[in-house]
């Protein structure tokens, strides 16, 4: 079997791995342990497998590992970091977000995506983001209220959190 | 209710969020287990024909294909795939692997391989020459003369007339339905079409299979019965049950489609062929037609009222198709009946059905278990009804819905698969269901006036009234094992499967406020046949009355020995004390206390007594939960889109346990039925093949197309339910489409009476409306 080398770093560890050419990232990233990434339909519609690209929501199913080659990668597991829950986490957990948590990963990601970029979302924005994870157990209402909760308190900690010096030119 | 409850009621973290929300390893996917294979099926690509040959050498000569397994290689044991109680009431028509294959999608042979690329080349060079048959795929041929018998073989059981593809049928009447419509003033009869709806869990099926150190077959798998799956598995690989052990892990949905033995017997076969562990995974595609169904049927529905509304009579005659299996067929079926037509307190009541065989994907147990059907026929006919005798159907509604206090006698005579029992309204929210579900979609107003101006976007509400069962009464069972640690914490055993809807959750909450601690202080395995005690699993919206009743009791027992401990410490006796925050403490002005822990400490080291005890619960009863649905809809009149603007959700659960929980149970059940009501079909072609098996192009509401939701949760009290709980993760899936015609109807005039309803129904609809011009009711006779 034709094996190839790639170079990447995920969830800010850089990693060497040998790979096989036509491998897709979604198959990779689950050998390697990240089994956050989950397989839904390998056809990029479901959302389940979704992972950031340099800081962009992508279907791991739909990329070839190899396109991977010195990019970022943030998983699921790569969210909370030191074992401390990202906001869109937390919210996720207490507006009842996560049912069987098949999708949530996706969710979640791509939700943290969105407030990287929009830290003050609509709803709208919120469904359009999530418009790309199909649920089945939620009806999409606790993901959109827990996303525009974590927006909220991201907002809110963001402001305590400012220098007074910049707050007052 | 919740008065001084303190874990009960409260909108309280699942207790498996925090591994859910991180991506752990908590799926049946989510382990590599050294060496193991990857399994695949070869689906029948004929709806009906006979294996003349199978030649299998060459994918056995293929390097790294460890086993090709045929219907030659395997023992030949008729089952149901259903996980149902024993004696399943669903025939025995299905073979681990079979000489005839009955539609497109079923099982040829299977292969276990080092990959899945390896594995799907050895299917590809399996030679097989098929015998093709002529398909049964249409269900109004499969009982004419000399039509082709889906079953000739001869051992299958429990068929009910396998000479014209019947696999069951179903007689019940109370009362006299020809006597109650010569009393009626007006009979209306309708006829109503309903389709095949997948499940689309995302999380597809999926079962490894693997041999222990003790060579006993470990199957951990993506279901909602391991119990079921257990006797299953061991009946149809002919080992004994005590040499298999099922594990449920985190499952990722299952709506009833995992109430079924469908991957397990199979990856256990193959393990055991190989000796090696053994992984197979439905492709998104195969989970389409190769996994279950909802029930298509076709329903005649006849109603007979008194001119003030008062209904005198009802009758359902249905034809439904299983497809080529009979699982779960006549008891799906029979809720058609049975949890429909008692809605409404018509002495004269009349349900009959075919259940027939076709060459079709195979039907199973679908969240709302036939009762989506049946109410979308009863509530698109009761609203023609109230509209024709110019009452409000909420009116109607109101005057005619099951009380408090009344019994449903149909369930006597419809029970699982034989005579059940009656059942009496020992809690009913419908009237404040109605009341507060109006309000919200604003029905009064609404009714008489929406804002249609003249132009081609119309508006309209309409409503559905809906219930269930909690639990299949004198059937199911569930049992729960509770023991103290020594840090005054509980480790919680329970049969039970959660399967998402955070069961879990919810039974730790039940031992919780039992025994008087916080809901961290409970840990909890499920659904593992090694570890927890029995429970029939996932399915009949029972887990929360029946599994719980057993957590209750359980907890109860524990709970009076954890007194017993605290009565020596606090020298007090057991009736002067109480139980919360993690202590007990006495119940005098002097309020003295000990802590779980201590209490725990001393019955470890000091009295040399764990802690602990167990408890089985059934009930003879099924206490419904009802329902409310409204819905407001735009209709463009140009395109025969239909737009829902906004859907209104009231459920009476009983007791809601953790009422976030409940609440998005209601909504992930209100998306699937809008689904049902407007979009998802899976489509097949001329000769029984998928046509649309992606979801790309069956389509599910997306977090973009969802409408307005309101959920509103009307608690009632119901004693056979633990702390008052009931059921709730399946009647709010029976409304949407209902309460949808309706509202269609309120818009623009037609109704449509079939489902999913597409744009060119409700098109073609308006076009006949304005070519007849004439009164859509025209039928109503006096």
């Amino acid at each position: 079997m034709k094996t190839m080398e790639l170079h990447l770093t995920v969830n800010g560890e850089s990693l060497d791995w040998t790979i096989a050419p036509g491998e897709l990232l979604l198959d990779v990233l689950r050998r390697q342990g990240y089994v956050g990434v989950k397989r839904g339909c390998e056809e990029g519609e479901c959302g389940a497998c979704a992972v950031l690209v340099d800081g962009k929501p992508i279907n791991s199913c739909l990329m070839f590992a190899a396109q991977a080659e010195g990019r970022h990668i943030l998983t699921i597991e790569g969210v909370a970091v030191g074992g401390k829950l990202d906001p869109v986490q937390e919210a996720f957990l207490d507006h009842g977000a996560v049912q069987c948590g098949f999708c949530t990963p996706g969710m979640v990601i791509s939700a943290k995506a969105l407030l990287d970029r929009c830290p003050d979302p609509s709803e709208a924005d919120v469904r359009e983001a999530l418009a790309g994870h199909l649920c089945r157990c939620t009806g999409y209402l606790k993901p959109v209220e827990a996303v525009l909760a974590a927006a909220a308190k991201r907002k809110h900690k963001a402001r305590r959190a400012k220098p007074v010096a910049e707050v007052a030119p | 209710m919740s008065g001084n409850r303190l874990v009960v009621g409260r909108n309280l973290r699942k207790v498996d969020g925090f591994k859910l929300v991180t991506g752990g390893a908590a799926f049946t996917d989510d382990v590599q287990l050294p060496g193991m294979l990857y399994g695949k099926i070869m689906p029948s690509p004929h709806a009906h024909a006979r294996i003349r040959r199978i030649d299998t050498s060459k994918a056995k000569a293929l390097a790294g294909v460890h086993a090709v397994l045929t219907y030659k290689d395997v023992p030949r044991v008729p089952h149901t795939t259903a996980g149902q109680a024993w004696p399943e009431p669903s025939p025995y028509d299905t073979y681990l692997l079979d000489s005839k294959v009955r539609f497109v999608g079923d099982r040829v042979a299977a292969v276990a391989a080092e990959t899945r690329a390896l594995a799907e080349r050895a299917l590809a060079l399996i030679d097989v020459d098929y015998e093709i048959l002529p398909a049964v795929l249409d269900m109004e041929q499969a009982m004419a003369p000399g039509v082709a018998v889906i079953h000739d073989e001869p051992d299958s059981t429990k068929i009910y007339d396998r000479e014209h593809n019947i696999a069951g049928y179903i007689l019940r009447e109370i009362g006299n339905v020809e006597q109650g419509f010569a009393e009626s003033d007006y009979v209306v009869e309708r006829e109503f079409r309903t389709h095949r709806q997948q499940h689309c869990p995302i999380e597809p099926h999926i079962t490894i299979a693997w041999l222990d150190a003790d060579g006993r077959l470990v199957i951990r798998t993506s279901t909602q019965v391991p119990y079921h799956t257990r006797r299953q598995v061991a009946m149809i690989l002919q080992i004994p049950v005590s040499r298999v052990h099922v594990i449920k892990p985190r499952i990722g949905g299952g709506f009833g489609g995992k109430q079924e033995m469908l991957l397990e017997d199979i990856t256990g076969a193959l393990a055991l062929a190989t000796r090696r562990p053994v992984k197979i995974e439905f492709t998104r595609e195969e989970e389409f037609y190769m996994a279950r169904t909802r029930h298509p049927q076709i329903l005649r529905m006849k109603m007979g009222v008194k001119r003030d509304g008062a209904v005198m009579a009802s009758q359902l005659t249905v034809l439904a198709t299983t497809g080529a299996y009979g699982s779960h067929s006549t008891t799906v079926q029979g809720n058609t009946g049975s949890k429909v037509l008692p809605l409404y307190r018509a002495p004269n009541m009349r349900f009959e059905c075919h259940v027939v065989y076709t060459n079709n994907p195979v039907a199973g147990a679908f969240r709302g278990y036939g009762c989506p059907q049946g109410f979308f026929a009863q509530e698109t006919l009761v609203d023609e009804i109230a509209c024709q005798l110019g009452m409000d159907p909420l009116e109607f509604h109101r005057k005619n819905v099951i009380r408090l206090g009344d019994t449903d006698h149909l369930s006597a005579q419809l029970g699982e698969g034989k005579e059940g029992l009656p059942r009496l309204m020992r809690s009913c929210g419908l009237p404040q269901c109605m009341e507060r579900g109006a309000r919200a979609i604003g029905w009064a107003q609404k009714r008489k006036s929406l804002p249609n101006g003249h132009t081609h976007l119309r508006r309209g509400v309409g409503m559905a009234c809906t219930m269930q069962g909690s639990g299949i009464a004198g059937v199911d069972w569930a049992s729960a094992f509770l023991k103290m640690n020594e840090d005054g914490s509980f480790y919680l055993q329970v049969g039970a499967s959660d399967v998402g809807g955070g069961a879990d959750t919810v039974l730790a909450q039940i031992a919780a406020e039992t025994l008087g601690v916080t809901l961290d202080k409970i840990t909890i395995t499920s659904g593992d046949t090694d570890i927890t005690p029995f429970d029939v699993g996932a399915y009949a919206s029972s887990t929360t009355i029946i599994s719980g009743g057993a957590v209750k009791k359980a907890a109860g027992k524990v709970r009076a020995q954890v007194m017993e401990m605290a009565s020596k410490i606090l020298n007090e006796p057991v009736d002067k004390l109480d139980c919360a925050n993690n202590e007990v403490f006495t119940t005098c002005v002097c309020r003295q206390a000990v802590s779980m822990t201590d209490i725990a400490m001393r019955a470890m080291y000091k009295e040399k007594f764990q802690i602990m005890d167990g408890a089985s619960h059934f009930n003879t009863d099924s206490p419904p939960p009802f329902c409310a649905t409204f819905a407001e809809v735009e209709v463009d009149t140009e395109t025969g889109q239909v737009r829902v603007v906004h859907l209104a959700t009231a459920v009476d659960p009983g007791t809601a346990i953790n009422p976030m929980q409940a609440e998005g149970q209601v909504e992930g059940a209100v998306a699937q039925g809008l689904g049902y009501a407007l979009t998802e079909e899976l489509l097949l072609d001329a000769a029984g093949r998928p046509v649309n098996p992606n979801f790309l192009d069956y389509k599910m509401f997306s977090a973009e197309d969802m409408p307005k939701l309101t959920t509103i949760l009307v608690e009632t009290d119901e004693p056979l339910g633990p702390y008052g709980a009931k059921s709730i993760s399946e009647v709010p899936i029976n409304g949407p489409a209902p309460a949808i015609a309706n509202a269609i109807f309120h818009a623009v005039g037609v109704r449509i009476r079939k489902l999913p309803i597409r744009p060119e129904d409700v098109l073609r609809a308006l076009a006949a409306k304005r070519a007849a011009n004439l009164e859509e009711e025209a039928l109503l006779t006096p």
